[in-house]
């Protein structure tokens, strides 16, 4: 037969508009669509059969399908941030100057070099890939796994920014019907009545499903059952939005397709939809089998629906002659609309001894020839269709003739849509009868009620007859998984099942060979149903073939596992608005603005940025962090501290229940005073510090770490609430009620007293470890006389609303005392000459008070508190445990953070034994020198040994234990 | 080009006061220090210039015009003499944001797992937008969104996101 190409109808094309012509790029050549064609139906009216490579033989390969379950027909879509691969053309719409690419070809889609794959076939077996693994050894990592790597992939990745928005959002109905053909219109009818809400989910534009196409009167019935639906203000109808998938308890997630036409409309592209469902009603219909005939695979061999599809919906003959394979009455109506749309139908090939159905009658009724018993022996063509060969479907392919055709419309039978079914644990049965996997309705998926909440209605049901009155009579389909019956292998090597991954039946049937008797092993072996349309054609051709393979009935092979999303999302529509600036939530202190204003470099503190310094002039990190612990040794700094949490404990029992959450003795506190504590987990770990304050009879503020505000909060909360019940206190997380503002240097109370107020900061009126309240500059403010620095020091606390007045008032009162905003690192640099600890450096999870010197800060007198009793453990009170010390470099080098020290001999595996590590280490601008802190063995009882701490470049730093108190060991500056 | 979904305001000069008691116990001495009636469980009342919402079985909040936090919180602290509460100012621990507009239920329907259309007329919620922790009720005939001080910029930047012009939430 000659050369033909696919083309446009004259008339007809239902959902096309032949007034409005759209010019869109394929592989750089300039070509026309109209109105409503999809990228498949604009390609097909331009003469492009051929639309992809395969996967692995990169065989030519045009459109199979015409929905969602399309293998071949993808593309790479649009240009720079907006390129995306793997776009499915047959349900992607036209939009004016569209840019299509075509994928899994080099050079081009005509002149593909990787197609000698397909001449090597033979040697890429299925499970090629995991033999080279075993033998011979250096092939693999030499030879193939450097090819295999750079041609695995279908599609590039994009490399630019996405530009498009997306967005989320939540809704609830008390039943959602996915799926908009007859079936799921009548279901959601049924559905609405009196007040429940139904949620109706169309995947595609257009309402309908299968009826307006298959039924005469199939367009004006979809009609009327959505004007009756329409008139319903309960009912909500929403197209191009796709169900992906279903979770526990209703949770229905869809993605709604917003601006794919039009990426410059500036609203958002896609919309995910997460909806709680009371009822979840699958009405997702069915998609056509295959037949796995040898060269099923060749362009212009189509499922016999997709093929009345094309004409019906878009006036797009895929060519001039078919032939229609079928192993069932339904295909039948694709010779009648062929042969309405003026084709010529060569014949139909029925694999069913016997077709006496009402449409069979039909198509013999136009003289259309019906060859019963009669199967393809072959495809002939490499690039497109030419003819077939025909033979008996029961023999073993002994050709009996021969058919010229360029279009081939095939269908095997139709297997219901299951996905949202299985998703949450749906179970399915084996319909003998119709040869297909349907839902169970025994076995649906539960509620939280151990009640069904998902149904299935309609083709999805099994029910393929499901248009009720449009209906007309039809014969049984009869099990065709080879053709013909029996096939020799060097047809059924010929006979592809999964298009994308080129996966044959003759692979399945040597994985099942090779010992591979799981369906979900077979499947990762041979990579069938593991491609984008994750076997939405293959897998039931495939498990059915592997079954036949191991001697067993189908449903004892079972099907893989059905997991979300139905058809691939877009990581943009998951993301959503989390991106740029709305990424994470950034919190701010009150004085941020004042920060950045004054070139701080930040540091991430959970998920508030603090500032690390801030570097003046041209001044780097380093030099601006000395700069500012001097300013605090020698005059007065400025911390901005309001990241510090703070919780209000109060109650008749406030008192017992913190000597319970804190190891030391916060009930006999006395009022105006302040003591540091620590909070420890049940099983006696150090889990968090802070300065408490009694700020009345039976109120107390605590002040925990950054990080610890809301967990130490839930903390206390979870022992009133579940432990501690009948315990009368009450607590408040007022962390951002307040700002707070660390004064600290020589000449940190002269600063305070500048400020006009009513608070005395005299030594006597406010001594170490005293607060006291009244105004400051005009402000309500609470003084705390505490210190991380060691030096005389305040922390200032007033309403986060006038923080940054406060801040400002403290530097204009101060400058000419060279008062100075200090940030994180010079905070963490004053604490570690000091030796006082920090949470999450000094402790890890693993590390008790007792391990780093704290005893002082544990009640002996209490009977309890949380840890207490863990602390007593054999493991923790052997005397081995890795204690304290302060660690002094002999060579004047820095020791590298988390360095371990190692001890003599090794252990078990061969390792060098370990005595200890760095937990903290810093140049100390005070003591021009560096400073390390660490945890060893036995340390405290080792002051003066020098130990080795190995670096990664071979290099050993060499370091003497020393006291942890760097400087100021008196504590006399904490006087000022 | 379309109208935005609501206009997202931020809204300053409010004071809030925290209140945890015995609500059984303590409710009526709180309803007269407040000068409103305790509200049902998930429920919010107001006056038009103050609110008294229900945040937990034993936690109120106690909006009010900044000016008036001193002498309600005196007089609440007078009220629950006696009584087991916790009463703490508040107002500047919160941000809060006014949507009104066209669509202000579509805007927190896009941030906030609620079904509106079984969202109360006087219903206080405690929810989360996207990544931060909210409440929100009805303010004339937009919302109220209160949310943390720390995060407001997030909040705002999101909620003026969720309104852009031509993204409602209606079936198209």
């Amino acid at each position: 037969m000659s050369q033909s190409r696919p083309f446009r109808l004259p008339k007809g094309g239902r959902l096309i508009d032949r007034a409005y012509q759209l010019p869109f790029r394929f592989d750089g050549r300039h070509l026309r669509g109209l109105e409503g064609d999809t990228l498949a139906s604009a390609l097909l009216a331009n003469g492009q059969l051929m639309m992809g490579r395969s996967f692995k033989y990169h065989r030519p390969r045009g459109p199979v399908a015409s929905g969602a379950e399309e293998p071949n027909a993808l593309f790479g879509l649009g240009q720079g941030g907006r390129f995306e691969p793997n776009q499915r053309a047959t349900t992607t719409a036209l939009v004016q100057g569209m840019i299509l690419r075509s994928q899994n070809c080099w050079p081009s889609l005509d002149a593909d070099v990787g197609e000698i794959n397909n001449w090597l076939s033979p040697m890429l077996p299925a499970g090629f890939y995991y033999k080279t693994f075993i033998h011979p050894r250096p092939f693999w990592k030499h030879l193939f796994e450097p090819i295999i790597r750079r041609s695995a992939g279908l599609g590039r990745a994009p490399t630019d920014p996405d530009p498009d928005r997306y967005e989320q959002a939540y809704d609830f109905a008390d039943v959602v019907v996915v799926g908009g053909g007859i079936a799921g219109l009548k279901a959601a009818l049924a559905a609405a009545k009196g007040r429940r809400r139904v949620l109706v989910l169309e995947q595609s534009p257009n309402w309908g499903g299968r009826t307006p196409v298959d039924h005469k009167g199939g367009e004006a019935e979809i009609e009327a059952l959505l004007a009756e639906l329409r008139a319903k203000k309960t009912v909500t109808l929403r197209r191009n939005t796709m169900a992906t998938g279903l979770y526990d308890h209703g949770y229905l997630l869809a993605r709604e397709a917003l601006a794919d036409h039009d990426p410059n409309a500036g609203i958002p592209r896609q919309r995910l939809w997460r909806i709680r469902a009371g009822q979840v009603i699958t009405a997702t219909g069915a998609l056509e089998r295959p037949l796995a005939f040898s060269g099923n695979d060749v362009p212009g061999v189509m499922l016999a629906s997709a093929v009345r599809d094309f004409i019906v919906d878009y006036g797009v003959a895929l060519g001039q002659r078919v032939v229609v394979v079928t192993n069932n009455d339904d295909a039948y109506r694709t010779a009648l609309v062929a042969a309405d749309a003026g084709l010529e139908v060569a014949a139909v090939l029925d694999a069913r001894v016997q077709a006496e159905g009402e449409l069979v009658q039909a198509v013999r009724a136009r003289n259309i020839p019906v060859l019963t018993n009669t199967a393809i022996a072959k495809v002939k063509g490499s690039r497109q269709v030419e003819g077939v060969s025909i033979c008996d479907q029961s023999g073993d392919g002994h050709v009996t003739g021969g058919i010229d055709c360029d279009v081939v419309a095939m269908s095997g039978g139709w297997s219901p849509v299951v996905h949202l079914w299985s998703h949450c644990g749906g179970k399915l049965i084996w319909d003998e009868a119709q040869a297909m996997f349907r839902p169970d309705p025994d076995r649906p998926p539960l509620g939280a009620d151990g009640k069904g909440n998902v149904t299935a209605v309609g083709a999805a049901a099994g029910d393929l007859r499901a248009a009720g009155d449009l209906e007309r009579d039809e014969g049984q389909t009869q099990p065709v998984w080879v053709m013909p019956a029996q096939a020799p292998y060097k047809l059924r090597a010929k006979m592809w099942l999964d298009y994308q991954n080129d996966v044959k039946v003759t692979d399945v049937e040597l994985a099942a060979r090779e010992g591979y008797a799981s369906v979900e092993h077979t499947k990762r072996y041979t990579t069938l149903g593991m491609a984008t349309d994750q076997g939405k054609v293959s897998n039931i051709n495939g498990l059915a073939i592997l079954s036949k393979a191991l001697d067993q009935p189908i449903p004892a092979t079972g099907t893989t596992t059905f997991r979300p999303p139905y058809t691939p999302l877009t990581l943009g529509t998951i993301a959503a608005d989390a991106r740029g600036d709305a990424f994470q939530p950034l919190r701010k202190t009150p004085m941020h603005d004042w920060h950045a204003r004054n070139g701080a470099h930040w540091e991430p503190v959970g998920l508030w940025r603090r500032a690390y310094a801030y570097p003046k002039g041209g001044e780097d990190v380093h030099a601006a962090v000395a700069r500012e612990v001097l300013a605090v040794r020698n005059s007065v700094g400025l911390l901005d501290a309001s990241t510090l949490g703070k919780i209000l404990v109060k109650g008749p029992d406030a008192g017992r229940f913190l000597d319970m959450i804190y190891t030391g003795m916060m009930s006999s506190l006395p009022v105006g005073k302040c003591r540091y504590g620590l909070v420890c987990s049940e099983n006696g770990f150090l889990s968090d510090d802070g300065v408490v304050a009694r700020l009345s009879d039976d109120t107390w503020l605590c002040h925990t770490t950054t990080g610890g505000a809301d967990r130490i909060h839930a903390h206390m909360e979870d022992w009133l609430q579940c432990e501690w019940w009948d315990w009368q206190v009450y607590t408040a997380n007022a962390t951002e009620q307040y700002a707070q503002v660390a004064v600290a240097g020589p000449k940190a109370r002269e600063l305070l007293q500048r400020l006009p107020g009513t608070i005395d900061v005299s030594p006597e009126a406010l001594p170490f470890m005293a607060w006291a309240e009244g105004e400051l500059a005009g402000i309500p403010a609470r003084i705390y006389r505490i210190s991380f620095s060691g030096e005389l020091s305040f922390e200032l606390a007033v309403p986060a609303g006038r923080g940054l007045e406060l801040w400002e008032a403290l530097h204009q009162a101060g400058r000419d005392l060279g008062v100075t905003a200090y940030g994180t690192e010079a905070m963490h640099i004053l604490r570690a000459e000091k030796g006082y600890i920090m949470i999450g450096d000094e402790s890890d999870g693993t590390v008790i008070p007792q391990d780093l010197g704290l005893g002082w800060a544990i009640s002996k007198k209490k009977p309890d508190y949380i840890g207490k009793r863990a602390q007593a453990r054999s493991h923790m009170i052997d005397g081995n445990r890795w204690r304290l010390v302060g660690l002094e470099s002999l060579d004047g080098r820095m020791i590298p953070d988390g360095a371990y020290a190692v001890d003599a001999g090794e252990n078990a595996n061969g390792q060098k034994k370990m005595q200890g590590r760095v937990t903290s280490t810093y140049h100390s601008p005070t003591l021009n020198r560096p400073i390390a802190m660490g945890l060893v063995r036995h340390g405290p009882e080792r002051m003066g040994q020098v130990i080795d701490f190995p670096t990664p470049s071979g290099e050993t730093i060499r370091a003497r234990i020393v006291d942890p108190v760097f400087y100021d060991k008196e504590g006399g500056r904490l006087n000022g | 080009m379309a109208e935005a979904l609501a206009t997202v305001a931020r809204v300053d000069g409010l004071g809030m006061i925290l209140i945890r008691a015995d609500l059984a116990r303590a409710g009526d001495a709180i309803a007269e220090a407040a000068g409103l009636a305790i509200p049902e469980p998930t429920r919010i009342v107001s006056d038009g210039s103050r609110s008294l919402g229900w945040m937990s079985p034993d936690e109120l909040l106690l909006i009010l015009p900044a000016g008036e936090v001193a002498a309600a919180l005196a007089d609440l602290q007078q009220a629950l003499v006696g009584e087991h509460a916790l009463v703490a100012d508040v107002s500047d621990l919160r941000a809060v944001f006014d949507l009104t507009g066209a669509k202000p239920d579509q805007v927190l329907s896009k941030l906030c797992p609620v079904d509106f259309g079984a969202f109360p007329k006087d219903g206080l919620r405690r929810t989360r937008a996207a990544q931060t922790a909210v409440a929100f009720w009805r303010q004339g005939k937009g919302f109220r969104v209160i949310g943390m001080r720390s995060t407001a910029d997030y909040l705002g930047l999101i909620l003026q996101n969720a309104a852009i012009p031509g993204s409602d939430l209606d079936p198209r």
